[in-house]
């Protein structure tokens, strides 16, 4: 298990233990927290899975394929440093301690 | 009090009931699912977990202590039987259960092949629930021969897992090309030839005549007079939206169960959301079978549910994934009159449909840009210069700048 906090658009803080393997998005649907959509379901289809990584961990994060690059592009409000599609961050013990924010909306 | 059930634990339910509580709904709730397994999503079962590449557990939309935790009553593999709505009760399980409020999110079932042409012989699946993946798994087994029935999105994702894990695969579609219901013929003409690169064999226009063998399945005969030597057969030829209990408690029924922009049905006391449920769009009435309009549809009913009186407003969009290639659909095609295509990088296309000047719809092959520009300026209502679409020197962020209202002075001139 590792420690991941989520902060919502309101500021509203959950920091939750993840098991290794599972993504970040799994992490935020199975605990109920607010702000990540994942429609497809970690399909990689739909977009709304969206966050923005606290800078301290964005180069800890493996990097962004093409593809999602592509999605993040038109997402709401990408940043394109710190934004991430959570279903493709898989948790691995080197995340203990990740932070993440959600955006205003997932579109 | 009695509360509010909700019948049918899949997409639609799962989404239903969460809704519910966040939107502030504290008296009692009730989940129904006919399945033993809590909901879970459906899409992975012709894609990575048919394959093996995903586990059981994630396919569940929530893990089974959510539904306590949010204090509903998940209830796992009862059937409910018989809806009074006079009496505002319902039979499950040989127990009797009142409602103050009821949502129908029963899903569609698989058509089958009738007995009569061998529908019932061992070796023949459809593909609509884990019961079915879990069953037909042991054989998916490099070298064996697989007959696929039917060239709608779920078919050709099959015959690409299948295609992938080294089975012999022959698909037979009756319609003159493959996705003809669902695609132009450019999408037909992309993935026929991405299935034919990875060694499928395409029968367009080609139907079964029945299904052969004592016992199990042995061989198909064709309409075109051939007959094919087959291991298994995959039977998908579309779904019927499940309304027998609805119209069995005298529900209106319409292709589907009838709604209204709400999600009411006939009945002031009863809601329908989902693959099961028809609803007015656009002045004509639909019924949509996909994850996105399942969770739209039931998010907006549970607040309807509570007093909220909000009409839906469907944003269809969809995808399919075979072979490393994905698929993503914004938009309804229906009453397209032409297509314009724009070539991306490498294998990536897109497919854009116009009705006069309206951008309808889009497929985009690999191409996630092309998906998120196109969804944005249909759920906008905009539409954009097809010339422009089509010249790939256009930049995709140009032409959502550009895109606007349809321009309504040249028809009226
Ligand atoms: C193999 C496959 C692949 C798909 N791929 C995609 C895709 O890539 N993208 C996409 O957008 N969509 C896809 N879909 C469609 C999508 O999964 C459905 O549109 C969605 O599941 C609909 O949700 P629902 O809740 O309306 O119905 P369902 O998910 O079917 O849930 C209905 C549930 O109600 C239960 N039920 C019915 N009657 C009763 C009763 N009387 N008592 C108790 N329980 C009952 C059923 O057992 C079922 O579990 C796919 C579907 C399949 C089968
Ligand atoms: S959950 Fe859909 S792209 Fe991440």
């Amino acid at each position: 298990m590792v420690a991941i906090t989520y902060i919502e658009h309101n500021g509203t803080r959950h920091t939750v233990d993840v098991v290794v393997g599972k993504t970040v998005m799994e992490g935020a649907r199975d605990n109920g927290i607010p702000g990540i959509e994942a429609d497809c379901g970690g399909a990689f289809a739909c977009s709304t899975c969206h966050v923005y990584v606290d800078p301290a961990w964005v180069d800890l994060l493996p990097a962004k394929e093409a593809m999602e690059e592509d999605m993040l592009d038109f997402a709401y409000e990408p940043d394109p440093v710190r934004s991430r599609l959570t279903c493709q961050v898989k948790v691995t013990d080197g995340l203990k301690g990740l932070v993440v924010q959600m955006p205003e909306k997932q579109i | 009090m009695t509360g509010i059930v909700v019948v049918g634990g899949g997409q639609a339910g799962a989404s239903l009931v969460a809704k519910l509580r966040e939107v502030g709904y504290s008296g009692r709730l009730t989940l129904i699912c006919g399945e033993r397994v809590p909901p879970y999503q459906r899409p992975p079962l012709s894609k990575a977990y048919l394959k093996g590449d995903m586990d059981r557990e994630r396919l569940f939309l929530r893990p089974e202590s959510f539904y306590a935790s949010q204090d509903i009553d998940l209830r796992l593999g009862d059937w409910v039987t018989e809806i009074d709505p006079a009496a505002r009760l319902l039979k499950v399980g040989g127990e009797t259960l009142a409602y103050s409020q009821l949502a129908l999110t029963t899903g569609s079932v698989p058509r089958r092949l009738p007995a009569l042409i061998g529908g019932s012989l061992g070796g023949v699946y459809v593909i609509r629930g884990l019961a079915d993946i879990d069953a037909m798994a042991p054989e998916f087994v490099a070298g064996r021969r697989l007959l696929i029935v039917g060239g709608g999105y779920i078919g050709l994702e099959a015959a690409a897992v299948a295609a992938s894990l080294g089975l012999e695969v022959t698909l037979i579609e009756a319609a003159p090309r493959i996705l003809q219901r669902v695609a132009a013929p450019e999408t037909s003409d992309y993935f026929r030839a991405l299935h034919a690169a990875h060694g499928v064999r395409l029968l367009e226009g080609t139907s079964l005549d029945r299904l052969l063998g004592s016992g199990t399945v042995r061989a198909a005969a064709l309409s075109d007079g051939r007959e094919l030597e087959t291991d298994f057969v995959l039977v998908g030829v579309g779904v019927s939206p499940a309304t027998g209990l609805a119209e069995a408690a005298g529900l209106a029924i319409d292709n589907g169960i009838r709604t209204d922009e709400q999600g009411r049905t006939s009945d002031p006391a009863i809601w329908a959301a989902g693959d099961c449920a028809s609803f007015p769009h656009k002045g004509t009435r639909i019924r949509l079978e996909s994850v996105g309009h399942a969770i739209d549809h039931a998010e907006c009913v549970a607040a309807n549910m509570i007093g909220v009186d909000r009409a839906y407003i469907a944003t269809p969009w969809f995808w399919s994934d075979q072979y490393d290639v994905k698929l993503q659909i914004a938009g309804l095609n229906t009453g397209y009159d032409r297509v314009v295509e724009r070539s991306g990088e490498s294998l990536s296309t897109s497919i854009w449909y116009y009705k006069g000047d309206q951008l309808l719809a889009v497929d985009a092959v690999n191409d996630p840009r092309a998906y998120m520009v196109a969804k944005r300026i249909i759920e906008a209502g905009h539409t954009v210069d097809p010339q422009l679409v089509q010249d790939p020197d256009t930049d995709l962020r140009h032409l959502l700048a550009i895109a606007a209202a349809p321009d309504t002075s040249a028809a009226a001139s």
